[in-house]
């Protein structure tokens, strides 16, 4: 169980990062059934936790839906760059250098700039926010992450009225992504997703650090990723390295790898079935039975539909 | 080959073959099988299935080029082992993804060509099943059931495009499997047109082996 503090304490006032991180090593001291609300923790499983957050502020987005263990969220994982198969990330991502850590945000902004991972970490008071993800492979999950909407980080540096889309690009470097490779994972690297800019700007869009209180390890896309709810799993890109703002559609990897089955916008849409999936229903993790009905928007239709409002949504998938 | 040792090579295939399952049954007894079970065992699942019917295909020629004409007695067991993998894979989707709605199932099947390819692949082995035993093959006679287990082709072009169709980007496997296929297609394609070269003077073709 996490324990929430109220929202009156600012990031500042909280223990410096550099003494709080001291904790991971006090913390693998204790045993691991002192860390409540989670399931199953092994030994193994406590190596692949990040460091705890400070404490996280509760978000009204957030669903009361029951939240998978951390042992589903951390070793069942879509991260091509650690590998193709689900259970590769978490043995071939642990030794991922995230610190130092940039993101550089530029583009068609006021003010250009390069946050560093303790800047974004201190831009505004981390919230936990639990959302549905909902991959289209037809499986979802609830995942208690924590982050701020990512217009927070945006308004900082001001785009200009000729932004009218987000181009994200993934960290891409072979000496540690050895598997990162056309040739092997069939896509092109580094990833790179985009938003147009008022999906970007909506609240709902996270910019995310961490998970079940924790910072993210790093087979779920530390040290900072997206997490766009009412979209397919694959829009939300991890270990973020650039945002650009754009004035046209950007380029995105599964859109550029088979356009047949994923689009640009790829918002969750149970009448929208391409080729490889049956999106009607969806598997609800760790359930072995595909049946329960997907949502549009997956769940999120009352905050985001206005979005689309007059788009055919079977063309712009 | 002495009977005895043939017995015994026999229960040793069985339980290689059957290892898998009961692989899949003690990580399902301890709830092991990832937090997308469904997933899980409906790929280890084909990937046995793929797997045996590559082998069924491969104890032909390994026959010849081995000089080890006693491996046929091997054959029905590891293609009835592949069906019933395939089966089980099959039964996953009808049951896990689909809960038996055939409505949807039977729009399914022809809509996703990757579906199509499986179901194609799983059908061509039905009639194999059913006439694999002695009795079968003597009422068909040895030429004509032989004929008919050419289906096996099929269903090995078929399985393999199954699985190039199904994988999202990594076509690593596929590829692997497509390649051993058709060597083992083109080994079949070779000894024809050698047989066909060659003037008749070979005897009549042998009858398929039997256990």
């Amino acid at each position: 169980m996490l324990i929430k503090k109220p929202e009156d304490i600012r990031y500042s006032e909280v223990t410096p990062k550099s003494i709080y991180l001291n904790r991971r090593r006090f913390l693998a001291g204790i045993p691991a059934a002192f860390l409540a609300g989670r399931e199953l923790l092994s030994p193994s499983a406590r190596a692949l936790a990040g460091s705890k957050l400070p404490a996280l502020v509760k978000s009204p987005l957030s669903t009361t839906e029951a939240q998978n263990s951390y042992n589903d969220v951390t070793r069942y994982n879509n991260f091509y760059e650690f590998g193709t198969q689900k259970d590769q990330p978490a043995k071939y991502a642990q030794k991922f250098k995230t610190d130092p850590w940039t993101v550089s945000v530029e583009g068609e902004v006021a003010k250009p700039r390069k946050f560093t991972m303790d800047e974004i970490l201190k831009l505004s008071p981390i919230e936990e926010r639990i959302y549905r993800h909902r991959c289209v492979e037809a499986w979802s999950i609830v995942v208690p992450w924590a982050g701020y909407s990512l217009s927070t980080l945006l308004k900082q540096v001001e785009p200009t009225s000729k932004a009218k889309y987000v181009a994200f690009e993934s960290y891409w470097d072979l000496k540690q992504m050895p598997m990162a490779r056309p040739e092997i994972a069939g896509i092109k690297f580094p990833y790179v997703e985009g938003l147009r800019l008022d999906e970007a700007m909506h609240p709902l869009a996270l910019l995310c650090v961490g998970m079940y209180g924790e910072t993210l390890p790093p087979q779920d896309g530390a040290p900072v990723r997206m997490v766009v709810p009412w979209k397919y799993g694959f829009k939300s890109i991890k270990s973020i390295v650039k945002i650009k703002l754009v004035a046209s559609e950007p380029p995105t990897t599964w859109k550029m790898s088979v356009p047949e089955w994923y689009g640009f916008y790829s918002n969750v849409n149970p009448n929208v079935n391409p080729v490889r999936w049956n999106q009607k229903t969806e598997r609800r993790l760790p359930s072995f039975f595909q049946n329960h009905p997907t949502q549009i928007f997956n769940g999120y239709g009352d905050q985001v539909a206005s979005l689309y409002a007059g788009m055919d949504l079977k063309k712009l998938y | 080959m002495a009977m005895a040792k043939i017995r015994w090579t026999k229960v040793v295939v069985f339980l290689l073959c059957l290892g898998p399952f009961l692989w899949l049954g003690w990580r399902f007894w301890n709830q092991d099988l990832t937090a997308n079970p469904t997933e899980f065992i409906q790929h280890f699942l084909g990937d046995w299935a793929i797997r045996l019917i590559v082998v069924t295909l491969a104890v032909t020629p390994l026959r010849k080029l081995l000089h080890l004409p006693a491996l046929i007695r091997f054959r029905r067991m590891i293609g009835l082992f592949a069906f019933f993998y395939a089966c089980l894979h099959f039964l996953t989707y009808l049951w896990l993804d689909k809960l038996f709605d055939f409505g949807e199932i039977l729009k399914d099947i022809p809509k996703r060509p990757f579906i199509t390819a499986g179901f194609a692949a799983l059908v061509l082995m039905i009639p194999l099943a059913l006439t694999s035993t002695a009795g079968w093959i003597r009422r068909l006679g040895g030429r004509r059931w032989q004929m008919l287990h050419r289906l096996i082709y099929g269903t090995a072009v078929a399985a393999v495009v199954h699985y190039y169709w199904l994988v999202k980007s990594d076509i690593r496997l596929p590829l692997l499997y497509g390649t051993l296929v058709a060597v083992l297609l083109a080994y079949r394609v070779g000894t024809w047109l050698v047989a066909r070269a060659r003037p008749r003077t070979s005897p009549k073709r042998a009858q398929p082996a039997i256990s």
